[in-house]
């Protein structure tokens, strides 16, 4: 038997989504970029809506998103991806509009149009990826950088005296009027993939009704800039950004 | 049909020509002295008639950013500002022009630096015709002189943002936004359908049918090879931009011996200086930019190498900002002189006929 005759579809146990195509992925091994990029993936194939999606890339290491999926993209300036996606969407109202940002990009300087496209409750998906890091500068403080949390910009660790707090955003963004649907999920293990790509779905599924921005913080790991191994910096996460992100849904409505 | 006369403000005339033009989209935040153009459109509710989307945006930056994204659908879009929002646009602009797209930007200016005051002024020239933004760019610039003319360039600068993929400025100033004119308004333009924008901006992210690959609106290119070619071909653009769409007005300049360079609200100032001065012997003409970039530049020269002219004066209420460009396209054959007011304060034409003759006679 030779490995042609094993290909074959009745054989076949997994595959990755023809949306998420073949291009190396610039991610360092152990990101979870690739993962919920692979999420994103297959809502989009299962839904039947890659003609209708246009994808909003954030100035962050998610600035090639636009490489890896197979749908029509627009890459924003560091912040303003809400604002482009209102655009986009005011529009096109038929299309299944997303952001998707990491936590310098949206929750430092892009904090304002954040809380403006959730308060007018933009009919838009919001994917929020927070490490707690600038990965693609070199691993600087974030807005989510934990208190004592060692980083270049920090070196001795967070000083809330000299840096202030770890921003909570998706806490604020919880109490807008326009936010239908807030979570906080993880991609670190099967379980919580599972989770958070249910959650992706139910995000587009939401932006098809109208009804609200649908907002899902995905909890990540950036090994590379927490100076840890993929697997250390799993364990890392689980100790130390469940406590100060608590994962769950935090409005459904 | 006779044409239909109205009387209205600068501000209201770009808003009603908008929605006659099939603009699909309006983001903006309020500043003054050009804050009519947004509250004619709310008041107009094109959404109900044309469908076209009007929204106030968070600020001046999130305004300019929605613009991009719309721009980037390939739909007609604009935004609307005065000068110090329009400083806080000079981001997303740099961007508009790195990603090549089509969109309007109104800039009624106000006189600066950083507050400044709400009166006229015309010091954002350099900001409008030099860049503004990060980058090697070019934003196509008219500056309208009349209520008529806000009107007119409203479609003429989608036109022409749309033939060069490019982002196209009027840049007009508190004079020309906030005074009453008789205006024709032009006649009413259907919407692109998504047809017509999927043959006209092929590369815009309308949703990708199975039949293409994926659009992606981006100005970025990491290798600097590839940078470097991305900018020869924005330079080829905007060189054959500088060749087709110059745009002037030339007044009593037969026989002067003397012009005057202004635009906007300074040009109108100065066609009284011209009567004026004529009336006092003085052979003085005017030559008026229509499209600061591309300049004229080519007219000028040709006026400094005529053996009849002895010198140009620029009229610019700023601190002399568009005399660069003049001295540029005389090159020394000619003195080339500055007159101005700053701050907000609109120059009589008396002021120019003495400025003239203190400098010239």
């Amino acid at each position: 038997m030779t490995t042609k005759d094993i290909i074959k579809p009745e054989n076949l146990v997994y595959t990755k989504s023809r949306i998420l195509n073949d291009t190396p992925m610039h991610y360092c091994p152990g990101c979870s970029h690739g993962v919920v990029h692979k999420l994103i993936a297959e809502v989009v194939e299962e839904m039947d809506i890659q003609e209708d999606v246009i994808g909003v890339a954030p100035v962050g290491c998610a600035v090639f998103a636009y490489n890896y999926l197979d749908f029509d993209f627009q890459e924003a300036a560091h912040g303003r991806a809400p604002a482009v996606a209102t655009g986009i969407k005011r529009l096109m109202p038929e299309k299944y509009v997303f952001t998707y940002q990491g936590d310098g990009d949206l929750a430092a300087i892009g904090t304002a149009e954040t809380i403006h496209a959730c308060n007018r409750g933009e009919n838009i998906v919001i994917i929020f990826i927070n490490n707690g890091i600038y990965g693609m500068t070199g691993g600087q403080m974030a807005p989510t950088t934990l208190e004592g949390m060692k980083t270049a910009t920090c070196p001795y660790g967070r000083d809330t005296a000299i840096n202030g707090y770890p921003l909570n955003i998706t806490d604020l963004l919880v109490k807008l009027e326009g936010t239908r649907y807030v979570t906080r999920q993880s991609v670190h293990n099967s379980a919580s993939v599972r989770k958070a790509k249910n959650a992706i779905r139910k995000g587009f599924e939401n932006s098809k009704e109208g009804k609200g921005t649908s907002v899902i913080e995905i909890v990540s790991t950036c090994n590379s800039g927490w100076k840890m191994t993929p697997d250390q910096s799993n364990k890392w996460m689980v100790e130390n950004m469940f406590p100060a992100y608590p994962i769950g849904d935090l409005k459904d409505i | 049909m006779s044409e239909e006369i109205k009387l209205m403000k600068g501000n209201e005339a770009i808003a009603h020509a908008a929605i006659r033009c099939g603009c699909d989209g309006y983001f903006g935040y309020p500043i003054t002295p050009q804050s009519e153009i947004m509250e004619t459109l709310m008041d107009e509710q094109p959404w109900k008639t044309t469908g076209m989307v009007v929204l106030q945006a968070e600020s001046e930056v999130a305004a300019i950013n929605m613009v991009y994204g719309g721009a980037g659908c390939g739909k007609k879009v604009m935004t609307s500002s005065s000068s110090p929002g329009v400083s806080l646009k000079q981001e997303g602009i740099s961007y508009i022009a790195g990603a090549e797209l089509p969109c309007l930007i109104v800039n009624v200016m106000r006189g600066g630096p950083g507050l400044g005051t709400i009166q006229p002024s015309q010091a954002d020239y350099f900001q409008a015709v030099k860049g503004g933004g990060h980058g090697d760019y070019k934003v196509i610039v008219l500056a309208p002189a009349s209520v008529q003319e806000m009107a007119d360039f409203t479609a003429l600068s989608f036109d022409l943002a749309f033939k060069y993929s490019n982002p196209a400025m009027i840049l007009a100033d508190g004079v020309i936004g906030q005074m009453m004119e008789k205006v024709v308004l032009p006649p009413f333009v259907d919407r692109l359908t998504k047809s017509e924008i999927e043959k006209q901006s092929p590369w815009a992210t309308y949703g990708k049918p199975a039949s293409r690959k994926p659009n992606v609106i981006t100005s970025l290119e990491l290798e600097s090879k590839d940078m470097e070619q991305r900018n020869l071909k924005f330079q080829a653009k905007y060189r054959e931009i500088e060749e087709n769409e110059v745009r002037y007005e030339e007044l009593a300049c037969e026989d002067a011996e003397y012009l005057l360079v202004a635009f906007g609200s300074s040009a109108r100032v100065c066609q009284k200086a011209v009567e004026l001065a004529r009336e006092q012997g003085i052979k003085l003409g005017l030559i008026r930019p229509i499209t600061l970039w591309p300049f004229p530049t080519k007219l000028i020269q040709s006026y400094a190498s005529s053996s009849k002219v002895k010198g140009f004066l620029a009229v610019e209420m700023n601190a002399g900002q568009m005399i660069e460009d003049v001295r540029l396209a005389v090159n020394g054959k000619v003195s080339v002189e500055y007159f101005g007011r700053l701050g907000g304060i609109v120059p009589t034409p008396d002021e120019v006929v003495e400025a003239l003759k203190a400098k010239f006679l």
